[in-house]
């Protein structure tokens, strides 16, 4: 009875310890969503001074947008994420192989960490700044590409869609690769050495054992890489943002879903930024469950035989 | 024996490929700071690898600017990212041991509900959540970016998987013998072991928010409120040709120092942390 009575007691510190996050989450996340949803089925927006609406349209903003450009600003999204994402991931599994592996004995790992990692904590508003200064038509980067004679004139990196399109890809591989290096050499050290003993002794070469044992291992670490990584694609802004002035110039070929999403922020038209924040949550929630069911599967069944091991230890 | 030269061409071209990626990455860096340094006369006749002596000008250029309070920028934004990584990571790691150490009917639901928001955009929510502030009366001011911190599915997803990897339930139970609430617990007890996940995930929040452009964009409207991003964005859309260029590389260079500075102190946290926890073996 006893016995009882205290795991009840137990269970209420459960509910207490984690209700500050729901409640948060309910005020600031679950309100304005239903407020988000809820105001995509009207029309409403601020012309001047007036306020027009808000008077029930059905499903009109959905059809409006999918009549707009927003199929074209979610295919530059994906671009820009995968022009960053593929480099990304491949010369971040190659350093973290590289940093783990004892025999190439690598001089200054902690240096180059500390060196890589760096990009990934500049604020992303200040380095596209950066860049958009330095690579501007009379910055340093065609000053010294002229000085050296690589170039004869300047070259408008911002003017073409190549240009901008590799300078987002290029300022997001900057600083991203560091912080998933860390992310996957993390993974691999919690490999046991034991299999990597082995695996030498069998007589495993280098490349062989990347593939074979290496990838199959990081797997869940690979999959959370994915999550962040899709997570920051998706909602990519600052940089082509502050790059190209909100314009996603030229063209709009660099203007992103959350760039659209702003500008219709921006000037209150809050049916339209309704049904966009709908489409964008659906497309999240879809890329969610894909990833949840990847993930989920060993998550749960690990911290179920956790639970399980620490219950026998109970006993 | 046999495997002895094969690995030494791989080692150097690892060296090889790792000082380039350096080189990549400190070589703008490298720019601001030279260019930070000079006045605005100089960098019009091209670059020069070695840094002037405006250095000191231009930083008075930028602290005296009323147009761009660059200074009262960073007071806010250390304000917000301090706040939020204080609250965050303590939220998280309270949300995190609630649902790992007590056994509760929902339990697996809460957990299972947390890991389904885990990738949503707090920008899908964007236009409630303004709508929501202003009849809170919380539009322009610092508060609507610091509180939604505590909820922050991410964090306490790497604060549960460092709990399963080294928390042992065992210690809890310990702790109970001896008499210890709950609460005290997780202050004296749980806190200190999860040392080493806090510091990564503070940072981590500490940056989020540092560099956080989005939300306090469309939240914050004067002037003396404003953070250091969205500064640079007024630099960007201002007319920007007209401007002293020392002083535009000097306000970035202001608004990415103190983070470095941060860096410099904690790096060894950072990246020792993330190898301490994050991973379940």
């Amino acid at each position: 009875m006893k016995q009882k009575r205290k795991s009840i007691s137990y269970s209420k510190w459960g509910y207490i310890f984690i209700l500050p996050f729901f409640v948060c989450f309910f005020i600031f996340s679950f309100i304005p969503l239903v407020d988000t949803v809820r105001y995509s089925f009207f029309e409403y927006y601020r012309s001047g001074l007036k306020d027009i609406g808000p008077n029930f349209v059905g499903l009109e903003n959905y059809g409006s947008l999918i009549k707009s450009d927003m199929i074209k600003y979610a295919g530059n999204t994906l671009v820009l994420w995968i022009i960053g994402f593929i480099p990304q991931i491949v010369i971040a599994l190659l350093l973290a192989a590289w940093f783990v592996d004892a025999r190439l004995k690598i001089h200054g790992v902690q240096f180059f960490k500390v060196v890589i990692y760096l990009p990934n904590l500049i604020m992303a508003s200040a380095f596209a700044m950066l860049f958009f200064t330095m690579f501007s038509t009379n910055g340093p980067i065609n000053s010294i590409l002229i000085s050296r004679g690589l170039i004869d004139s300047q070259i408008d990196f911002m003017g073409s869609v190549f240009g901008t399109r590799s300078l987002v890809g290029l300022m997001n591989f900057l600083m991203w690769f560091g912080n998933t290096t860390i992310m996957l050499m993390a993974a691999i050290m919690g490999i046991s050495p034991d299999i990597f003993e082995a695996s030498e002794i069998d007589g495993c070469s280098s490349v062989r054992r990347f593939f074979y044992i290496t990838l199959p291992l990081i797997r869940p670490i690979l999959a959370y890489t994915l999550i962040t990584s899709i997570i920051g694609g998706l909602q990519m802004f600052d940089v082509p943002q502050i790059l190209t002035n909100g314009q996603g110039n030229p063209d709009r070929t660099s203007m992103t879903l959350i760039m659209f999403l702003n500008s219709h922020l921006k000037s209150n038209n809050y049916g339209m930024a309704g049904a966009l924040s709908v489409y964008l949550f659906l497309v999240s929630g879809f890329l969610c469950f894909l990833v949840y069911r990847m993930t989920n599967n060993e998550d749960m069944d690990s911290s179920k035989a956790a639970a399980k091991k620490a219950k026998g230890r109970r006993k | 024996m046999k495997g002895k030269t094969p690995n030494r061409i791989r080692s150097i071209f690892a060296h090889l490929v790792l000082i380039i990626l350096s080189f990549m990455c400190l070589f703008f860096f490298y720019i601001l700071f030279i260019n930070a340094t000079r006045s605005h006369a100089d960098l019009q006749k091209g670059f020069s690898a070695l840094p002037g002596n405006y250095f000191f000008q231009n930083f008075m250029n930028v602290a005296n600017d009323g147009t761009f309070p660059m200074l009262r920028g960073i007071v806010n934004s250390l304000v917000v990212s301090g706040c939020s990584a204080a609250i965050c990571t303590y939220f998280s790691a309270l949300t995190a041991y609630g649902l790992y150490a007590y056994d509760f009917k929902l339990r697996k639901i809460a957990f299972t509900f947390i890991m389904a928001i885990l990738v949503m955009p707090t920008q899908v929510t964007a236009m409630g959540f303004l709508r929501l502030i202003t009849k809170m009366g919380m539009y322009d001011s610092l508060l609507p970016l610091i509180i939604p911190s505590i909820a922050s599915p991410a964090v306490f997803y790497f604060m549960y998987s460092y709990m399963q990897s080294s928390l042992p339930l065992s210690l809890v139970e310990a702790a109970r013998i001896d008499g210890a609430k709950e609460f005290r617990t997780f202050n004296q007890i749980i806190i200190p072991i999860m040392k080493p996940a806090i510091a990564v995930q503070a940072i981590f929040t500490f940056v989020g928010s540092w560099n956080n452009y989005f939300v306090p964009a469309l939240v914050i409207q004067s002037k003396d409120k404003m953070t250091v991003p969205i500064l640079i964005a007024m630099l960007r859309g201002a007319d920007y040709m007209n401007f002293d260029m020392g002083k535009i590389y000097m306000m970035i260079m202001v608004a990415i120092v103190p983070i470095i500075l941060v860096y410099l102190f904690l790096s060894k946290y950072i990246i020792a942390g993330v190898t301490l926890g994050g991973v379940k073996g």
